[in-house]
């Protein structure tokens, strides 16, 4: 919660909320976009750096993907750390809205870049459908349940 | 489209050693870069009997930008670059990334301003207040300027003309140094800044320009330049995607830290 001060300061409580919401979400999408790069480009090698079947549409989609990612990492932890010297830090929700980031990229990622753009898939040479499926159902299952912590969250503040 | 075939002709390009005529380039990089050095330690050792001293940090940040670029053009690299793509783009990480950058924090502009007498400094203040420089560091400008640039290098048959003229070469070589820095500085301000720009347009610009960087990389993965091998290209575009993202996370960490310092709680507010 702000205090007197911070108001004072031109930061209203409800600003500051948003702030807490905005950099979960821009570090859950980072961190997310870090992960699938390290685990399936990196160490399983799963996903291609480049396929055949591209698009020039998709190469661009993804280099603006990632790019805003690599910021979004950055920038989301930034956020946090203003926050953190504001004292205005509210961390269940904070957490929530890196599910909510996560999750929403990890959608993104499967249902927009891998299946309406074609930027690659989640693995070659295997039945694709299981792969698809639980990358998307994982993907919802993060969104979902920070949806929810946020609720419940924002439920206690009020109670 | 990988397994294109490549035109043999164009290939002896790519292969093709500077004669010893052109010599003259590594040389007259060797005199400008050692000569700034000397200027830049001179020029700073001559205004501390004035002001207050110089900090270490910021001779050491000048000395290994301009080593960074040195390395690049001279030397062993630079002449493995005439004959592999992978190590001419190592070479371009380093003057046209990481370069710049540390150029950047040794804040020559700031440095030359204390060194000029008053008549030339009001001068140059004034140069660079002027409409000219406000269009061409804008930003959306510089960014057009560097990796604009780099997709005519790569996508037209300037990467060929580059290893056939001497001249083409430097000029390829000064623009990717030069264009490097004026976008870095109209990204960070940690150098004297004249014409400020918002942090959300600067953040915008950013991206979009990193992403410029990805897609080109990635297309060149796809296609290399004309005369060079696939085995080769593809190294190349390798080391200039996850080159290019070390040295963008230290831009983007740097940019962001400039924020928060900017956004602290009690700081008057000011334009940027």
């Amino acid at each position: 919660m702000a205090s007197n001060e911070q108001v004072a300061a031109g930061e209203s409580a409800h600003a500051l909320n948003k702030r807490n919401l905005w950099s979960g979400i821009l570090f859950g999408i980072g961190s997310m976009a870090f992960i699938d790069e390290v685990i399936f480009h990196q160490l399983l090698q799963w996903h291609h750096f480049y396929d055949l079947a591209t698009p020039q549409i998709g190469i661009l989609a993804d280099g603006l993907l990632n790019s805003f990612a690599w910021f979004a990492a950055v920038g989301g932890l930034f956020l946090f750390a203003d926050l953190k010297r504001r004292q205005a830090v509210r961390m269940k929700y904070w957490i929530a809205s890196i599910l909510i980031g996560s999750g929403a990229f990890q959608l993104f990622d499967g249902i927009i870049d891998h299946k309406v753009l074609k930027v690659h898939q989640v693995r070659y040479h295997v039945e694709l459908w299981p792969y698809d499926l639980s990358w998307n159902l994982f993907g919802a299952a993060l969104l979902i349940a920070g949806i929810a912590l946020a609720k419940s969250a924002k439920k206690e503040r009020l109670a | 489209m990988r397994n294109r075939p490549r035109k043999s002709g164009l290939h002896k390009a790519m292969l093709h050693h500077l004669s010893p005529a052109a010599l003259w380039f590594p040389l007259a990089a060797v005199v400008v870069l050692a000569g700034s050095l000397l200027l830049y330690a001179a020029l700073a050792a001559w205004t501390n009997r004035r002001y207050k001293q110089w900090p270490l940090r910021r001779y050491l940040f000048w000395f290994s930008g301009v080593a960074a670029a040195g390395i690049s053009l001279v030397g062993p690299l630079a002449d493995a670059a005439h004959r592999s793509f992978s190590a001419h783009m190592a070479g371009h990480l380093l003057l046209g990334m990481l370069a710049p950058l540390l150029l950047l924090y040794g804040k020559p502009l700031t440095l030359l301003m204390r060194s000029l007498p008053t008549k030339p400094a009001r001068h140059l203040s004034r140069l660079l207040n002027s409409r000219y420089i406000s269009i061409v560091s804008h930003p959306v400008m510089t960014a057009l300027l560097n990796f604009g640039g780099l997709f005519i290098l790569y996508r037209t048959d300037l990467f060929v003309w580059m290893h056939q003229s001497v001249w083409v070469y430097a000029l390829v070589h000064i623009h990717v140094l030069l264009a490097g820095y004026v976008f870095t500085w109209s990204i960070l301000y940690a150098d004297l800044t004249v014409h400020r720009h918002s942090f959300r347009l600067r953040a915008v610009v950013l991206i979009v320009a990193l992403a410029a960087h990805k897609v080109l990389a990635k297309t060149l993965y796809a296609a290399p330049p004309t005369g060079v091998a696939t085995r080769d290209g593809e190294m190349g575009a390798l080391i200039m995607y996850y080159g290019g993202d070390g040295i963008d996370l230290v831009l983007i960490f740097l940019f962001c830290y400039s924020w928060y310092k900017a956004a602290a709680p009690g700081q008057i507010a000011r334009a940027v």
